[in-house]
């Protein structure tokens, strides 16, 4: 088959964004293989068993397919020293869309996830206000709400490429970010109800887990779009994301969306906790650290192809991916076969929103030989996602924190798909 | 009957007034506090000593609580059990990779009250009394060679401490 009639646009098999749009529908020139009949194929034409009897009936809570319900997310093993902390990872690779059904949400705990019962639990705002005030649980649902799609994304996401981390999957490597639809109350209706006094300039915001977790915010960053987020795709925030109320910074590296949230304390100073000194700080080559580094950067993955995945034979493969940038929505993705030499655009599927997961694909005939995968994602502000050496050589590999480096995935001659570093 | 007329819609009108003051402001439903109820609820301790209960220790003092309490997962000298629970040693300006530690990096002396008070022991956090928090904090920052074995910290000598590391951050919160 020629590049031309395929519509190649970028080396080693890149096909046009808009050539499946041309001929898509009748799958001219795309087949697999041709030739081969139904029959042949093993389809069977006979009426199935479900289609013969009813099956059970409406339930009162919804489950997914027994042929479905492999899709699981990946925590780490439990660490006696650390007694409920550790995170999951969103199994990426198999999701589609944008959206993250709650139950694959990652998780990051600090100290586990409390048993909280809501009529027993209180948001306090205090400090530099004019008066300190306590907000209960069934108060707080009669507040108006603001629904807004954003994706969260553990600062120590995608760390293992700095680290050099051999082998991986795009869920274990990269599975620390999420997206939903998050409701919930403005903080700033909040905080000018109790009334925040001119010198004020951060906000400490503090968990009622097991480690009572806090986190210090710009003032200016808590009256803009931090809000206190009760629903989560529609439900009650689930325990795991905050129940009964989390903090949702969009944008920003996900510790400070604080979970299980108890307590906003407005104060002219951070208040220099423990996991923004020693934790989520990033030490650069000259053994300084940045600190507060707040919204994570432009960023996207190829979830699929992706590690750890087999193509079963050559042929055509539609490359599938998510984008996202915690300062603006995600103008472009670029796709590579050859790792970084020629580029293709990808089309974008659906949704394009300010920080929140976008989908990209394109199609990509595999010939068989060797092919490193790689997107590319460019924000609104013109911000292109670095490559691993663009972030190595800006800071060094002693910190693993805020990396948004463009992930490499190989093909190899057998179709095995791996992570390696170009 | 007018008369009742009238009165009705004068109530109708009064009935709604709420409901579009309520379409543009918020409900305000708040239940105001004082800062003295929330003595024992808020646990923020940060650098300018504020916010640090009374009391004191020191490192003689908490050597004891530390051995009962932390040295099961911190080590009997700070060293640790594992990669991230050492808290004594480390150089920012190693050769290596530096190991990162309270001596080694953390930029402020209250930041250790702070996430003791709040977190630790790991297995059962808030166990200690406030007093406890003091001679533990006490006795990590002596480890760690910042203060002597007799030293008093509290609120008001807690802010004089100088971190080996205080400078070695840069504060990037200007990027929002």
């Amino acid at each position: 088959m020629s590049d031309e009639k395929l519509g190649k646009v970028a080396g080693n098999g890149l096909i046009s964004r808009r050539h499946l749009l041309k001929v898509g529908a009748s799958g001219a020139g795309l087949a697999l293989s041709a030739g081969a009949l139904g029959a042949d194929q093993g389809l069977s034409f006979q009426i199935p068993t479900w289609s013969r009897q009813p099956g059970p009936g409406a339930t009162a809570y919804g489950a997914r397919s027994p042929f479905a319900d492999d899709l699981q997310r990946l925590a780490a093993q439990p660490n006696p020293t650390y007694p409920g902390g550790g995170s999951s990872r969103s199994p990426l690779q198999h999701l589609q869309g944008t959206i993250t059904p709650n139950s694959l949400h990652f998780e990051r705990h600090h100290a586990g996830v409390p048993n909280i019962d809501p009529s027993q639990h209180m948001l306090v705002i205090n400090g530099l206000v004019r008066q300190p005030l306590a907000f209960r649980y069934e108060d707080l649902l009669k507040y108006q709400m603001v629904s807004r799609i954003h994706f969260l994304e553990c600062s120590g996401n995608s760390g293992a490429l700095l680290r050099g981390e051999i082998g991986g999957s795009a869920q274990s490597l990269h599975g620390l970010v999420s997206c939903a639809e998050w409701t919930g109350i403005p903080l700033s209706t909040l905080l000018d109800e109790a009334g925040v006094l001119p010198e004020a300039a951060w906000v400490a915001a503090v968990g009622a887990d097991a480690a009572s977790m806090g986190r210090s915010i710009p003032l200016t960053k808590a009256l803009d779009d931090v809000m206190v987020a009760l629903y989560q795709n529609g439900e009650a925030v689930r325990p795991g994301q905050g129940y009964p109320m989390r903090l949702f910074c969009p944008g920003w590296e996900g510790n400070v969306s604080v979970k299980w949230l108890t307590q906003i304390k407005v104060t002219q100073e951070p208040a220099q906790f423990r996991d923004e000194t020693s934790k989520y700080t990033d030490t650069l080559q000259n053994r300084s650290s940045y600190q507060f580094t707040f919204p994570m950067g432009t960023k996207s993955l190829i979830t699929s192809p992706s590690g750890e995945m087999t193509l079963n034979q050559p042929g055509i493969y539609q490359i599938t991916g998510i984008a996202w940038s915690g300062r603006g929505s995600i103008r472009q993705v670029e796709v590579s076969a050859d790792g970084g030499k020629t580029w293709a655009e990808a089309a974008i599927q659906g949704h394009q929103l300010d920080r929140a997961l976008t989908r990209f694909t394109i199609p990509w005939e595999w010939n068989g030989g060797d092919a490193i995968l790689q997107s590319r994602a460019t924000d609104s502000r013109g911000s292109i996602q670095p490559t691993r050496s663009d972030v190595i050589a800006s800071r060094g590999t002693l910190s693993f924190y805020h990396n948004p480096c463009i992930q490499s995935w190989q093909v190899g001659p057998a179709g095995e798909v791996r992570n390696v570093y170009v | 009957m007018f008369k009742e007329f009238l009165c009705s819609v004068f109530f109708l009108i009064l009935a709604h007034v709420p409901l579009i003051a309520n379409s543009q402001e918020s409900v305000r439903l708040g239940i105001p506090v004082t800062e003295e109820d929330l003595l024992e609820f808020d646990l923020i301790a940060p650098p300018d000593g504020s916010g640090f209960p009374p009391g004191g220790g020191t490192a003689q003092e908490g050597k004891q609580i530390y051995d009962v309490n932390c040295a099961v997962c911190h080590g009997a000298g700070g060293e640790g059990t594992s990669g991230n629970t050492v808290i004594v040693g480390g150089d920012m300006q190693s050769e290596g990779p530096p190991l990162r530690t309270v001596g080694s990096y953390w930029p402020y002396a209250s930041t250790l009250f702070d996430f003791i008070r709040r977190a630790m022991p790991a297995t059962a956090p808030k166990s200690l009394t406030n007093e406890q928090v003091y001679q533990v904090t006490a006795y990590v920052l002596f480890m760690n060679g910042i203060v002597e074995e007799g030293t008093q910290i509290n609120g008001d000598t807690i802010r004089e401490i100088e971190m080996p590391n205080a400078n070695g951050f840069i504060d990037r919160s200007h990027i929002q």
